[in-house]
């Protein structure tokens, strides 16, 4: 019965790595910018996951990003994390890091250098959680394209 | 059944060949019971035979395939009439679920009895499909939708509003036997007296009820009364709604096609009588087949025996999970349905359910189709372990030592 428990979670921290359980517990920029000039909503209904993103743009160049809202931990390190790496990046390095997460979390394919974003690379493993780990993503991606309703990851195909 | 009669659980177990298997190298511990039930053996056979032997469409063939099919079609009526206790097997209307019963009942009773100003009265604990279905008719009716409410974390109805609630206007009186996120039993035969004496029509959503406890529709004294066969160890894709003779001959049909009709001319088509009417084109047949095997299945065990087990598990396992620190519990603290909800403080339903899942043992997430409900005490989902025959202490057991482990690892 012990060993069964102390196994249990062996395979599990493909998913949860501590980066991501630091985050989830501790989300960095975490509060709403009221002087944003853009922001977007990611909401998946049927898990009731329920992010919003702010972005402060200066021309080209994300100054300042952040979050608020309430979801699983997978979605909230990965705003965390995404709002973490966003800051001093430009629309097209936040679209080209948009695919290789994308890609990452539906195959476990790192290419090129994700960073600190490489804790995402297990999520392939659990299909059921993709959405949740890429969520943040099309929130802000959504934000940079002045979408006005809610983005959602529900009904993706990965 | 008497109370001597001792029943070996663990033996039923063998029935269900889904259940023995590892599910990431660890047993399976299935405590999603809430939306889905597992098939016995007998209800899988019970397919294969029609399939390989009796194969034929129903009501339209005189060969003697045809003559087979239908008459197990219509025995499988029969055996729901007799499941439910409804005096005639035409007050069974198969459907495909809870789901598209309650929408059979407002697409035909509530769209020829309601109007501007009228209301539905409903509760705070309804599944969506106890909700939705009404929210549309009352758009193309004008009539009103109104909630009887639950009390906070417990979920059971606050009748203290129930005279003020039950107004001149109310036309229907529509709720749910046991609600499947808090795992209430509400009062369904005191409340449909309570209705009938306004002349209000009631409808009773059995989903979780159905194959768990002993259900005698006369006894609850209602209109309708809907479940679902993939709920109480049948197929998925069947199900029925009860209706009372007097209301369902009433009523005009629900969808137009074949086996509905008695005449059709190219102005004018005359309707068959009750259940008949409600049932047009190819109905699903093996469906019924398989749910008549299954309510045998059930039957056999007793369904008082396999409440009184429900109850045993859900209690057991709510008294365990109520010793640990850091838990929100929902539900009736007596009384409680096969069921528990939770909530671990800072650790989100989603998680508890993928680090569960690793340790073998499925559960639920989510907002269960509630989402007025969990709006309502201020959480967007929890995570639900609901019991089933099949299931036993020891699985409680591991499935709270599970929970444990999961406050452990997100606690370090």
């Amino acid at each position: 019965m012990k060993t069964w428990v102390l196994n249990m979670f062996d395979n599990i921290n493909d998913l949860y790595q501590q980066v991501i359980l630091d985050h989830c517990k501790q989300p960095r920029n975490f509060r709403e910018l009221p002087a944003c000039t853009c922001s977007a909503q990611g909401f998946n209904p049927l898990c009731g996951d329920n992010l919003k993103l702010f972005l402060t743009l200066d021309g080209d160049v994300i100054r300042e990003a952040a979050f608020t809202g309430s979801g699983c931990c997978i979605s909230k390190a990965s705003a965390s994390l995404l709002t973490d790496f966003v800051k001093g990046k430009t629309k097209a390095d936040v679209e080209k890091m948009f695919a290789q997460v994308h890609d990452m979390v539906t195959t476990g394919k790192v290419a090129g250098d994700v960073g600190k974003l490489a804790v995402f690379a297990g999520v392939y493993k659990y299909p059921a959680r993709v959405k949740c780990a890429i969520l943040a993503w099309h929130a802000v991606m959504g934000a940079l394209k002045g979408e006005q309703k809610p983005v959602s990851t529900e009904n993706e195909q990965a | 059944m008497k109370d001597k009669i001792t029943i070996d659980w663990s033996a039923l177990r063998k029935d269900f060949p889904i259940l023995d298997q590892k599910v990431h190298g660890k047993p399976l511990i299935y405590l999603d019971n809430a939306a889905t039930s597992q098939k016995p053996r007998a209800v899988i056979d019970a397919l294969i035979r029609y399939y390989e032997r009796d194969n034929a469409n129903v009501h339209r063939g005189i060969h003697e395939l045809s003559m087979r099919s239908t008459t197990a079609f219509e025995a499988a009526r029969t055996r729901t009439a007799k499941f439910l206790n409804a005096r005639s097997a035409d007050e069974i209307i198969w459907t495909r679920g809870t789901t598209e019963a309650i929408n059979l009942v407002a697409s035909t009773w509530g769209a020829k009895n309601l109007k501007a100003g009228d209301v539905i009265l409903l509760t705070e604990a309804e599944h969506h499909s106890n909700i939705v279905p009404w929210q549309l008719l009352a758009q193309q009716t004008g009539a009103k939708v109104a909630y009887i409410p639950v009390t906070g974390d417990e979920g059971t109805l606050d009748l203290s509003k129930l005279d003020s609630l039950l107004t001149k206007q109310v036309k229907l009186l529509s709720l749910v036997h046991i609600s499947n996120s808090m795992g209430v039993v509400n009062p369904v035969a005191e409340l449909c007296a309570r209705a009938r004496k306004l002349g209000i029509v009631t409808l009773v959503d059995g989903a979780q009820s159905a194959g768990h406890m002993t259900v005698d529709v006369q006894a609850i004294g209602c209109d309708f009364f809907a479940f679902s066969g993939h709920k109480i160890c049948g197929p998925t894709g069947i199900g029925a709604l009860y209706g009372r003779q007097e209301i369902l001959e009433t009523l005009p049909p629900y969808q137009g096609g074949g086996e509905m009709i008695l005449t059709v001319g190219y102005d004018k088509t005359e309707f068959k009588h009750a259940p008949h009417r409600f049932e047009a084109g190819t109905p699903d047949i093996s469906g019924p087949i398989g749910l008549h095997a299954a309510m045998d299945y059930l039957d056999a065990i007793g369904r008082d025996n396999i409440w009184k087990h429900d109850q045993e598990l859900a209690n057991y396992a709510h008294d365990q999970l109520a010793a640990l620190k850091n838990i929100r519990l929902f539900g009736p603290k007596t009384g409680r349905a096969g069921l528990v909800s939770f909530l671990l403080k800072d650790v989100h339903a989603h998680d508890v359910v993928t680090l569960a899942d690793q340790g073998g043992v499925a559960l639920r997430g989510g907002h269960h189709c509630t989402q007025p409900l969990m709006h309502k005490l201020g959480v967007e989902s929890t995570a639900r372990a609901s019991f089933y025959f099949y299931n036993t202490k020891a699985e409680v057991d591991r499935f709270v030592e599970v929970v444990r482990e999961i406050q452990k690892f997100f606690a370090s």
